[in-house]
């Protein structure tokens, strides 16, 4: 993957959630088209608010545990999480300037 | 700077036009949209395009035809145009904030997938009610699942969706699919498959996930509450055609008119594909309005010199 974003997995998730700058998590697959579509404005936007927010990508394909917990069952699905709650759920691909209003709370 | 010819939409329209306009010397640029690759990212295999006797998955022939509209000098922009303005010469193309000009241009930017619009569906969309089976299959392991439409999405959908489910019921409001032979034997003879003909979808039922859908039987009006996990909607499509509403001729349900070949209402504007096709709908009629838009366009630019 890219050095932009963490790799999450359900061993990592915990710790990676539990901090006070807010995470996106982006649970995707290979085979999810609109995962692949969304793939490039999820890293641009890793790149372009970096220090105000972390980004990871969560392969559901390989971590079954995290999605189910968080009862991800449409992909993609972008969650921020702060302090270790999820905060914002974003189900389905979306134009960046789309995404980017979603998120104004957590990058503005 | 002025461009010769800006495509919008990345689908086998949209790519088969950049790749005939880029061989032509006219370096277009494709405005690809957040639906880059369009609705072929969004199936599995792709049995019916000559040349892939094997089949293929669609968004692998997307990036195929990517590379090779890339090949040539095509220029991408991943964005969604946001407005358009074809009142003026040359034409303007805003991607987000940023303008484009350009002399012609090609309008390719298909359909998107229809919902059923009755209560429950928006609010349970993503906990159980979708309209992507490769996207979403994945989540249903062992559960049974309803698919609403009887074209051949829906029937590729449901195949598709017993590699995960327990059982899966389709539900179609007349009493034969419209889907091809071929698509809806496979369905009709499917261990795992159960059909309820002459039934609609009236409410997605669930709090906080799908655990019914009630059913209305359209020939006798009576209604019942069917239990199930999942509700994938296949039940077609609508032209992606909003943009250009007010500035090009639309017919009566939004697609895009054309007149001689492809030539839409103002000169200079081109329209291929699913935008323009509620009949065929097809990744290879697709290419071959998309072929067809890009002949047009050069000849009509060479006519304006």
């Amino acid at each position: 993957m890219s050095e932009n974003t963490i790799t999450a997995t359900d061993q990592t998730f915990e710790a990676l959630i539990a901090g006070d700058t807010p995470v996106l998590v982006d649970f995707w697959a290979e085979w999810c088209g609109p995962c692949r579509m969304i793939g490039p404005i999820v890293e641009e936007i890793a790149v372009q608010y970096k220090g105000k927010l972390r980004v990871a990508k969560l392969n559901v394909d390989e971590n079954p545990q995290t999605a189910g917990t968080y009862d991800v069952m449409s992909i993609p699905t972008l969650i921020v999480y702060k302090g270790g709650q999820a905060k914002k759920r974003i189900v389905g691909a979306r134009p960046k300037h789309a995404m980017l209003q979603e998120l104004a709370e957590f990058i503005g | 700077m002025t461009e010769h010819l800006i495509i919008i939409g990345s689908g086998p329209a949209g790519l088969t036009a950049a790749v005939y306009a880029a061989r032509g010397g006219l370096e277009p640029l494709l405005i690809e949209g957040v639906g880059a690759g369009g609705q072929l990212m969004l199936t599995t295999d792709v049995e019916n395009y000559p040349g892939f006797p094997d089949g293929i998955m669609g968004p692998e022939m997307m990036e195929l035809f990517r590379k090779q509209a890339g090949r040539f000098g095509t220029r991408f922009i991943s964005s969604d145009v946001s407005r358009v303005d074809f009142s003026q010469r040359p034409f303007q193309v805003w991607v987000d904030d940023e303008r484009y000009e350009s002399k012609a241009i090609i309008v390719s930017t298909g359909a998107s997938a229809r919902w059923l619009d009755v209560p429950g569906e928006d609010k349970l969309r993503g906990h159980g009610v979708s309209a992507c089976a490769t996207c979403d299959g994945f989540f249903f392991k062992q559960k049974e699942l309803v698919v609403v439409g009887g074209g051949d999405s829906a029937m590729e959908e449901s195949l598709f969706l017993t590699k995960f489910a327990s059982k899966v019921t389709v539900i179609h409001r007349r009493d034969e699919f419209r889907a091809s032979k071929i698509m809806a034997d496979r369905v009709m003879n499917h261990p795992k498959i159960t059909i309820r003909w002459n039934s609609a979808v009236t409410e997605v039922i669930g709090s906080t996930s799908v655990t019914g859908v009630r059913l209305v039987d359209t020939v006798t009006g009576k209604t019942e509450e069917y239990p199930t996990e999942g509700l994938f909607v296949a039940i077609g499509h609508t032209p992606n055609t909003q943009l250009f509403d007010g500035q090009l001729e639309l017919d009566a349900k939004g697609y895009l008119r054309t007149f001689t070949g492809t030539a839409t209402s103002v000169p200079g504007v081109f329209g291929a594909g699913d935008v323009v096709d509620s009949t065929y709908r097809q990744a290879v009629t697709a290419a071959g309005m998309g072929c067809e838009a890009a002949i047009d366009a050069e000849r009509w630019l060479e006519s304006q010199e």
